[in-house]
């Protein structure tokens, strides 16, 4: 898609002011009933588009990605924008400067629509805990999108953005990807630059891109990719990352069986078997194989992620950002303005990190699960040696309805039940749509690779793409 | 299991006015949730190290401890209360 319009772009087809406008309608249109936007940066869109049309006039050359209209979501900080990370506690704070990525993406000529809604700091997996009111799934509008990039994956699937950048701490690109059917992927953990992303667990966070074709994905995660200074988590991809993979012939991909259990809903499962076999057809060679503590990955996640989000929530205290309730004492400044401003589901992370990190709990908690996640990433690494992808459902159901599990904190996290090991691992992986169910509402289906095996993850998504053909309907 | 006394410990720690209503959703919420992880304990962890952070290789990054052009007073600027170029709090002691 970005290649096409880019391609119109230069043979002036279009103008990047029309391109822009035709997005922008489209959000006036739609926007009011999904809220993927919690703001709408319209001005700023036209003015990049117009200096893109300029540079096109006067025949210079433009990169891949000027004046593709896209969206980042409300966790990353965008200078002189609202940047609210889906919380009341900075509605009406200005980001003072830009993350890295987005720096980045201004290089190449991007034109920003706005800032997508999300569940509140990143925290959730339906959209329903953002401050600025829940997000529709545009296939369904009783049902949610997923979260915690809610408004990244609908704007996407809604056409109301050409891409998105979200963040993936425990799933929340590739599982709102799979519940809007569009393509969600986690790249490798620090390949992209943390710099300017509002922190939740800073050991899982990953910026991750959502688009409606792999080769999409692909070519934003070049741009956007590699060691930063001001992040000294990132890095460079090993090996060039350059892949060898033309087809499937001769692929090893591994099916984990314990991603196949009671409990994942029937059509998905039934969906990625077939996705599997079609693998098969264009010459894969199927294997099944284990990772035995897959069982226990998203227990150490729901230790590891509410210990350093419950750290690096410490800041927002009604002193240095954002909103604050006035008191007496100091204490009282910190405990009310917190109260009042912060979402249930962040309190109760904040509550849930505050008690592992306490003293005597420690080691029975945040150590316990450090160790648990050494394991879990030797059994991918044994795995790796074995097979070159994983394939996985990238969740256990579709879509549910909006209010569902919204009292049930851990029927809630258990959504997340694919998708953390990669983040545990800090492996990369990526959603794409795979099918439908009856009452018609996407699933998607996950592959896992090595660390740095991004290209090869491409080449062998894309060719899985081709074959299933329900990405970008 | 977490008791009420607990559940109000933990919100002094964390820095949360709860209401009644509050303690009593989360002593109920926090306990199911710590006795899904309660899990954890049957993993056999003897000699095996801990996984500090998510990078494949740590290595330490040793960089000049320099200030950067970033405008502090945008920064300032977005305190709830400040006064010149500083923050402005309650008196701490």
């Amino acid at each position: 898609m970005i290649k096409e319009l880019n391609q119109k772009l230069i043979n002036k087809k279009i103008s990047a002011k029309e391109l822009a406008e035709q997005y922008l309608d489209r959000i006036k249109e739609k926007d009011s009933e999904l809220n993927t936007y919690i703001t709408v940066t319209e001005k700023q869109a036209l003015e990049q588009a117009k200096y893109i049309d300029k540079h096109i006039s006067e025949n210079k050359e433009i990169s891949i990605l000027s004046g593709i209209p896209a969206s980042i979501k409300d966790v990353i900080m965008t200078e002189d924008i609202q940047t609210t990370a889906g919380s009341k506690i900075l509605e009406k704070y200005i980001a003072p400067y830009n993350a890295t990525l987005v720096n980045k993406l201004k290089e190449q000529g991007l034109v920003m629509l706005g800032k997508n809604n999300c569940d509140e700091f990143a925290m959730g997996g339906s959209g329903e805990n953002s401050g600025f009111g829940p997000t529709k799934n545009p296939h369904d509008l009783n049902r949610v999108p997923g979260g915690s990039s809610s408004g990244s994956a609908a704007a996407v699937a809604a056409d109301m953005a050409v891409y998105a950048i979200g963040t993936d701490t425990g799933g929340s690109v590739r599982q709102p990807a799979a519940f809007c059917g569009v393509v969600g992927f986690k790249p490798t953990y620090g390949a992209i630059s943390r710099y300017g992303l509002i922190a939740m667990a800073s050991s899982l966070d990953q910026a991750g891109i959502i688009t409606k074709t792999v080769e999409d994905a692909e070519i934003v995660f070049n741009n956007i990719k590699g060691k930063d200074k001001l992040d000294s988590t990132s890095i460079d991809l090993k090996d060039g990352n350059i892949s060898d993979v033309k087809d499937l012939k001769g692929i090893k991909i591994g099916i984990p069986k314990e991603y196949f259990i009671d409990g994942l809903d029937k059509e998905i499962e039934s969906s990625v078997k077939d996705t599997i076999k079609k693998a098969e057809e264009l010459g894969a060679e199927i294997i099944d194989v284990s990772l035995p503590n897959t069982e226990y990955a998203l227990a150490v996640y729901y230790i590891i992620m509410p210990s350093e989000a419950s750290a690096n929530l410490a800041r927002f205290d009604g002193i240095r950002y954002g909103q604050k309730q006035d008191a007496e004492k100091l204490f009282d400044v910190y405990a009310k303005s917190r109260a009042k401003y912060l979402g249930d589901e962040v309190k109760r992370r904040i509550m849930l990190g505050t008690y592992a990190l306490s003293a005597g709990y420690y080691d029975a908690y945040y150590k316990k699960a450090q160790q648990v996640r050494t394991l879990i990433k030797q059994d991918f690494n044994k795995v790796f040696d074995q097979v070159d992808i994983l394939i996985t459902p990238t969740t256990p159901t579709p879509a549910f309805k909006l209010g569902e599990k919204i009292d049930d904190p851990l029927t809630m996290y258990l959504e997340d039940i694919f998708t953390v090991p990669v983040n545990v691992a800090g492996l990369p992986a990526i959603s794409i749509p795979c099918g439908k169910t009856k009452d018609n509402l996407p699933i998607g289906a996950q592959i896992i690779g090595k660390w740095s095996s991004e290209a090869k993850i491409f080449s062998i998504a894309k060719n899985l793409e081709n074959v299933l053909k329900y990405t970008n309907s | 299991m977490i008791t009420k006394e607990e559940v109000q410990h933990i919100a002094k720690l964390a820095r949360l006015d709860l209401s009644e209503q509050e303690i009593k959703k989360y002593q109920e919420q926090l306990g199911n949730i710590l006795n899904y992880v309660e899990k954890l304990q049957e993993v056999n962890t003897d000699g095996i190290e801990t996984s500090d952070g998510g990078t494949r290789d740590l290595e330490n990054v040793w960089g000049l401890d320099e200030g950067t052009d970033n405008d502090y007073k945008g920064l300032i600027g977005m305190a709830p209360d400040s006064y010149s170029s500083q923050v402005k709090v309650k008196k701490v002691l």
